[in-house]
């Protein structure tokens, strides 16, 4: 009985986290493909195997068909076979119509010829063919990296771009997490990235004088839009406070003030920034191959744990969404708090506005259209409920990530766009059906 | 008008109805004629308000059998004992305040929800039913236009456009102005005329005495007494409401007087508090009391800066102080125990712990960061210390008993260590046996010399709790008990329904 008891705990506790391996098994399953190898490893598996049937100096072609990094893995198979001591004739990157012309040049006697799967297919086509008019090819056999199973889900690349793909509404969900667990709304977000986006770009275009900005005038530009979008979150957080106007209505008015505001300083059109280096939060990766807007995001989250497990300003935050009065009377400095949740919300929604700008280099007021919808449904979906006083900061990121996982694994098995837009829709309420059964249950106990 | 003869409108009979942990009604019995108005009495806490909901189909008695016109009812729903001709005006309004008086009289009457609603007729019907009770309203103003004493006519004209043949009235002078009542008895005697018969809740012993025919007295969910009122004298009716002998309900002490800690003087706030001034010393517990609505908790929450005062000073050791937020008077060593634990004291989502931690943060919080650890041992010593019953300090708030939840709130504030603390009816809702543990933990806290303000409405607990008595009425203090040894709870009744302020 207890263990029963233990286990409906658990399952109420890290739920979402099951559904979201659930699903990951699942577009694992559905993506699974015969995969070409052409990491280091494979080229190195390939070359020993090489050598191992063919005596030193021996000649050997190397043959890799145009495409994305296939000059990498060739450059790499040359080398591990010249490591063993085999004697690379040629490499060849291209269509199998270059191959084809390259192999018919061939003098010396070729033992062997180091292919990827694709021309591994060509040669085992057109090579006995060849082999009869070039003598050079007569003895000739092709060697190709083994094939496996593998998900295209599962590959670190689309891993990576899931992770790449939500950093954005995650970030901004850590805010809205905690101003969600206050039992407020905030729908102004997404209208806060176009505007932040678009501050940051004409910032930077007039601290640089229309020249070429340099890295100060990137940075002093996107610290005005993310801190002007602090400043309105304040005012927002303001309303709702000391006018006690619901937040709904507050957030939405803001939404449609950003969004105008953002069109009327851009003047309709992409403020472009004229310094490559912006695209460094966007696009770069520099620690451990992970792409900065994930190492942001990961890192903030860590900081939101903290600050919502461990510090005073978190349990207020848990205090005034679970009982207000309660907590004005245990002298919670209600009012702050609240102020506080929205600044945060804007603040982060500044950020996701300029890493969206930094992604393509352009302050874009078109930008982060519905994104707060895509805010909400993350946090809804990791389990903080919107009558407020709970909720957990990994919940969100977990819920972040099914619904990058969903919209992943429906791109990857060609789901088209309204298709997309049903199934969020359902996962959504799912989501929430399944926190009312929770919050149920937890009653009747 | 009460013959004996005649057969009973109502009858209520054997009526129990246990809450967990609180027996709120004992087999009462209850018997309305038609065109009598039955006053019920009781104190705070006796079982009124358990008694109405079940006639009126809110709740569902455990045992006991409820009879109209002879016939045997189940009022399992507010519907049926709609159908059965109740109806309740309670003290909380059930009115659609935008609106209009018509539509509210005939809200959930409409004929279908497809047809039109025949508007000309309604109208013409609120207006033979305003005039029934001899009162104008135009029944096209919004609820929320209409002064308190017309949102009772309307609630009257709703019952009655329901064919009601017993209205029952929860305290319905709480909110009106002398006048007002005037005009509200008019309306009771017009209605009794009528033949309806009319159960009426009522603290005001003077509407009692001018309105009622019969009284039913309950106390401690029990009934005590059914009387005609003929031949019930108001001391008599004190004394059958309050009266019981408590010897041994409360833990003795030696009171040690010390220096004035805590001083009020003129304290204003619209109606509700009216020019209130005191002192506490430390070590001294002061009882506040008074009927319900009479501004005690009003008082408590202006002293610590729940709501905003209009005027008046506070002092603390002789030095003013300001206290514009409950944290500002906290930090200036005051805290109050809320009536109302569920709503006020607690956050019932939370942990045990967490409550327990939330006035106290930054006792705990090293570099930022919450010590839990301390936080945890902090709290364990009050757990022993009370002692408090909780599985372990991630138990959820909302899963303790009325008495253990009592206990984490006390325990919060004592971790405080406030010079001042208010306890605003710390026992309600409380079984005997936490009572009586709570008690000797207010003691000792008067022992430690802590100034304490007691406010209760069950007078024996004042009477058995106190070290000096302040009486309240309708906003104004009327009345100080210094000799509470030899004070009544008569003493305290007259001062509490007395209109006049006395001389300080």
């Amino acid at each position: 009985m207890k263990s029963r008891l233990d286990a409906r705990k658990l399952l109420s506790k890290y739920g979402n986290v099951l559904v979201l391996l659930l699903l990951c098994a699942f577009i694992s399953i559905v993506t699974l493909e015969e995969q070409s190898p052409r990491s280091t490893a494979a080229a190195k598996q390939l070359a020993k195997k090489i050598a191992q049937s063919n005596s030193k100096g021996a000649n050997v072609i190397v043959l890799v068909r145009r495409g994305k990094d296939q000059q990498e893995f060739a450059d790499t198979l040359k080398d591990a076979l010249t490591n063993t001591g085999l004697n690379v004739s040629e490499s060849i990157v291209g269509t199998p119509r270059d191959a084809r012309i390259a192999l018919k040049k061939q003098t010396t006697t070729i033992a062997a010829i180091a292919a990827d799967n694709h021309m591994a297919a060509f040669c085992a086509d057109q090579l006995p063919d060849l082999g009869k008019t070039i003598t050079a090819l007569s003895k000739t056999t092709v060697f190709q990296p083994q094939k496996h199973k593998w998900p295209n889900f599962l590959k670190k690349e689309n891993l990576l771009n899931v992770l790449k793909q939500i950093s954005v509404v995650a970030i901004i969900a850590i805010g809205m997490t905690m101003v969600i667990i206050t039992a407020g709304i905030d729908l102004s977000v997404g209208s806060l990235i176009a505007f932040s986006g678009v501050i940051t770009a004409l910032s930077i275009q007039q601290l640089s004088g229309n020249a070429d900005p340099t890295i100060g005038h990137l940075l002093l530009g996107s610290a005005t839009g993310i801190l002007v979008c602090a400043i309105i979150g304040m005012g927002t957080g303001s309303l709702v406070t000391l006018f006690n106007i619901p937040a709904f209505i507050v957030t939405l008015g803001v939404m449609f003030i950003a969004k105008g505001l953002a069109f009327i300083f851009s003047q309709s059109a992409p403020v472009p920034v004229a310094n490559e280096s912006f695209a460094w939060l966007g696009r770069g990766f520099d620690l451990m191959g992970l792409p900065n807007s994930v190492v942001l995001m990961l890192v903030l989250y860590g900081i939101a744990h903290v600050v919502m497990t461990h510090t005073s300003i978190g349990r207020y935050i848990y205090a005034v969404g679970g009982n207000p009065e309660a907590a004005r009377l245990s002298g919670v400095p209600v009012k702050w708090v609240l102020v506080f949740v929205y600044t945060l919300c804007g603040l982060l929604a500044g950020l996701g506005g300029v890493m969206e700008a930094s992604l393509h280099i352009t302050g874009d007021p078109k930008s982060g259209t519905l994104v707060e919808l895509q805010v909400i449904a993350a946090v809804v979906v990791g389990g903080t409920s919107l009558a407020g006083g709970q909720g957990k900061i990994f919940g969100t990121l977990v819920g972040a990530l099914i619904i990058g996982v969903i919209r992943n694994g429906m791109n990857l098995t060609g789901v088209e766009a309204h298709m997309q837009s049903v199934v969020y829709g359902v996962v959504i309420l799912i989501a929430v059906m399944v926190d009312q059964l929770k919050n149920r249950a937890q009653k009747s106990n | 008008m009460a013959d004996a003869a005649t057969k009973p409108l109502l009858k209520m009979h054997g009526i129990s109805k246990t809450f967990p942990g609180v027996q709120a009604l004992n087999k009462v019995t209850l018997t309305l004629f038609d065109g009598e108005v039955l006053a019920l009495l009781g104190e705070n806490g006796a079982g009124k308000s358990t008694l109405i909901k079940i006639l009126g189909g809110a709740q569902q008695q455990d045992e006991g059998t409820i009879e109209i016109n002879g016939n045997s009812v189940k009022l399992n729903n507010p519907q049926s004992s709609q159908a059965e001709g109740i109806g309740i005006i309670y003290q909380e309004f059930n009115l659609v305040p935008s609106l209009t008086a018509r539509e509210n009289i005939f809200l959930g009457q409409e004929p279908s929800s497809i047809c039109f609603i025949p508007r000309v007729q309604e109208e013409e019907k609120s207006r033979e039913l305003f005039a029934r009770i001899g009162v104008e309203i135009d029944p096209n103003t919004p609820c929320s236009e209409l002064t308190v004493a017309q949102q009772q006519v309307v609630e009257i004209a709703k019952a009655l456009a329901q064919d009601a043949k017993i209205i029952v009235m929860d305290e319905p002078t709480a909110a009106l102005t002398p006048r007002e009542v005037q005009g509200l008895l008019k309306i009771v005697r017009e209605l009794r005329i009528q033949g309806i018969g009319i159960i009426y809740i009522s603290h005001r012993l003077d509407e009692i005495d001018t309105i009622a025919d019969r009284v039913t007295v309950l106390r401690d969910g029990e009934h005590v007494a059914t009387r005609d009122k003929s031949k019930l004298h108001r001391n008599k009716m004190i004394e059958l409401m309050v009266g019981r002998s408590l010897d041994k309900e409360f833990p003795s002490r030696e009171c040690i007087l010390g220096p004035v800690r805590l001083t009020v003087r003129n304290l204003m706030r619209n109606n509700t508090v009216r020019n209130v001034t005191f002192k506490l010393h430390a070590g001294e517990i002061v009882g506040l009391t008074g009927l319900v609505g009479a501004g005690r908790t009003e008082t408590a929450r202006l002293i610590f800066g729940a709501d905003p005062k209009d005027s008046g000073v506070i002092e603390l050791d002789e030095k003013r102080i300001y206290t514009e937020s409950p944290r500002d008077a906290i930090r200036q060593g005051i805290c109050l125990l809320t009536e109302d634990r569920k709503s006020q004291g607690l956050v019932l989502g939370q942990t045990v712990q967490e409550n327990f931690g939330l006035p106290n943060l930054e006792q705990f919080t090293q570099r930022g960061l919450i010590n839990r650890p301390k936080e945890s041992d902090a709290f364990a010593k009050f757990v022993n210390q009370i002692p408090i019953k909780i599985a372990d300090h991630e138990q959820s708030a909302q899963t303790l008993s009325g008495g253990n939840q009592q206990k984490v709130v006390l325990a919060k504030w004592l971790q405080r260590n406030a010079e001042v603390i208010i306890f605003d009816e710390p026992t309600r809702g409380i079984d005997v046996g936490a009572k009586y543990e709570i008690y000797q933990l207010i003691h000792q806290l008067a022992d430690k010399g802590k100034a304490i303000l007691m406010i209760s409405s069950e007078l024996s607990e004042i009477l058995g709790m106190s070290d000096r008595i302040l009486v309240m009425n309708e906003g104004k203090i009327t009345g100080e008990i210094t000799d509470v040894s030899s004070a009544t709870q008569e003493d305290i009744m007259k001062l509490a329904t007395q209109r006049e302020e006395i001389a300080a």
